[in-house]
């Protein structure tokens, strides 16, 4: 601080506060009404205090016996699958282009420069822009509605493959040389040296994926035509396509809250990573 | 930075092996259907897909004559703009008050950053929940100012739903950005002006807003990119696009004349379009990261 104005001070912390509660006031409405009953809901404006019947709602979402007029599928399975997808696709993303940026640096081979600029490329095809055509692909693999058609398609990164190359262009080069010295070969350089020195790299891309696959909607909503394979995210969508009146709002608001509580446990757990991998990726 | 390495593996077939992966998954799932979509983008397929045939630049002559399509353009310009001057305006503010203050600043900094591990399609229901025309808690309170909230029938209040969900969502990531930047400025400037007398706003306008320049600039075109990709979640839990078309943003558009009206040349022909926007946007975001390198 460079001088003390007591007013500024206490400004800073009004205008935070607010800002915090605005941002918190979502959350909060959801989760009380994550602990009423569907008709306490709807009584307008519903109460701000929670409610008692925070145990039930979560159990009816998780088991699915919530009586939804749109859809009853049980959230434990959606989460399930969020999460396996998740993880798929970070640890895929993060496997995939440690794997190139190694090729990319450490050997010279012809159209080395090409793949380079193929990868990169692919940074201007962003799942949006060729929804119809990948759709057409995934299904003539005979992959909607598996595993492998939610996250295959969405698993190679331009982004981590010039994290992980910027970073191994930081190594310095006596490593490698005395890997080969001691006759060690690439695989083996690879696994037991620059795997380890990237460790922190990969520990924050890994948040970053990991909430970009579990919040995934686009995608799976297109792949996805079976319930017991939705992804929580579009559960989610699929509660309240009921309209108003139809929809359980506090089951709706128990899965809400569920869908949200991985990726933030994992934001919260590992901030520093987070906020490292965030400006590392973007910058 | 070295750019090369001095030191290489010799090997014929294994850097082939090493990119294998990522070049199947990039060929297949990338490349060829883009491919696809520029040729699809060309042609016209009835209904059951069974007869194609060549058909030029109609597909094109047709869109930027459907005025449906023109309206989608204006609704994701002004959507876009909403939601990037208020998602930067209102995290700057947010990180100006954040660096200054000393105490409790990683407190205020994690419960900022939330909403970021929220899904759009969950901020969507959030915000259409409170929204809810007759059992939302936000409507009913702007009942008693006399706004009769009601965003199924009025499309201004569908828009500022959307960009209010879509705002919050970006809110802690414009943040962080803002507030690194604004860590980076050296003490000592900022000291030095306030010896030579200038009050903080004076010095916020004079030496902290010129130096975050470029990271504003970089923010503008991430929410930008946001807004025209990544809300397609957020309007299709909120709005569906409604009422009628106003809210449907270009992917919206895509998706929507793609898989529920079965128009595969004008999906196409709208995908491709928005290639080029996309192209645009990172050759303009590319030559600021090496403006910023060498900065």
């Amino acid at each position: 601080m460079v001088e003390r104005r007591p007013t500024l001070g206490i400004l800073a912390h009004v205008v935070l506060i607010l800002g915090v509660l605005i941002v918190a006031f979502p959350l909060y409405v959801t989760f009380v009404a994550s602990t009423q009953t569907a008709n306490e809901i709807l009584q307008a404006p519903m109460s701000l205090v929670p409610g008692s019947h925070l145990v039930e709602n979560y159990v009816a979402a998780l088991k699915g016996t919530g009586m939804g007029a749109a859809s009853n599928a049980p959230v434990g399975r959606m989460m399930f699958i969020s999460l396996v997808t998740a993880l798929v696709i970070a640890l895929g993303k993060i496997a995939i282009s440690l794997l190139s940026a190694f090729a990319i640096v450490y050997f010279r081979f012809p159209f080395r420069m090409a793949v380079f600029w193929a990868i990169f490329v692919t940074l201007m095809l962003p799942v949006e822009v060729r929804i119809g055509p990948t759709y057409q692909v995934v299904s003539d693999f005979g992959m909607l509605n598996t595993y492998a058609g939610l996250t295959v398609p969405l698993i190679a990164s331009a982004t981590a493959t010039f994290l992980f190359r910027q970073f191994f262009l930081t190594v310095p080069d006596e490593l490698a040389e005395a890997a080969r010295i001691d006759g060690a070969g690439p695989m083996r350089f690879f696994l037991d040296v620059l795997v380890p020195l990237s460790a922190t790299s990969c520990a924050a891309l890994f948040v970053i994926q990991f909430i970009y696959g579990w919040n995934q909607y686009l995608w799976p909503l297109l792949v996805t035509t079976d319930e017991s394979m939705y992804p929580v995210v579009i559960g989610i969508k699929r509660m309240i396509s009921g309209g108003d009146a139809a929809t359980d709002w506090n089951i709706v608001m128990a899965t809400a809250i569920l869908a949200m509580l991985p990726p933030a446990v994992v934001v919260l757990l590992m901030q520093r990573w987070f906020v490292k991998g965030l400006v590392d990726t973007e910058k | 930075m070295a750019s090369e390495k001095r030191v290489v593996f010799r090997s014929a077939w294994l850097p082939w092996v090493l990119v294998a992966p990522q070049a199947a998954v990039i060929g297949a799932f990338f490349f060829w259907p883009a491919a696809q979509a520029l040729l699809q983008s060309f042609q016209q397929s009835d209904a059951f897909g069974t007869s194609t045939e060549w058909v030029g630049l109609e597909n094109f002559q047709r869109l930027f004559a459907d005025d449906t399509y023109v309206a989608s353009f204006k609704t994701t310009a002004v959507f876009s703009v909403l939601v990037a001057g208020l998602g930067l305006s209102l995290s700057l503010l947010l990180a100006v008050f954040a660096d200054r203050v000393v105490r409790g600043a990683l407190v205020y900094r994690t419960l900022l950053i939330w909403p970021y591990a929220v899904a759009p399609a969950v901020a969507g229901v959030l915000w259409l929940f409170m929204f809810a025309p007759s059992i939302g808690i936000v409507s009913y309170a702007l009942r008693a100012f006399g706004i009769d909230w009601n965003h199924l029938l009025n499309s201004e209040h569908a828009m500022t739903l959307i960009v209010l969900a879509a705002v919050w969502k970006q809110i802690s990531y414009n943040f962080l950005f803002f507030l690194a930047g604004l860590q980076s400025i050296p003490r000592s400037l900022i000291e030095a002006a306030a010896i030579d007398g200038a009050r903080p706003w004076r010095r916020f306008w004079t030496i902290q807003f010129p130096l975050l320049s470029p990271t504003t600039f970089f923010l503008f075109v991430i929410n930008v990119v946001y807004a025209f990709f990544d809300t397609f979640a957020i309007v299709d839990a909120a709005t569906q696009g409604g009422p009628g078309k106003d809210t449907a943003i270009l992917v919206y558009k895509v998706y929507y004349d793609g898989f529920k009206a079965l128009d595969l040349g004008g999906s196409a022909a709208q995908s491709v379009v928005l290639m080029g926007i996309v192209i645009a946007l990172t050759v303009i975001q590319f030559r600021f990261v090496e403006k910023k390198v060498s900065y």
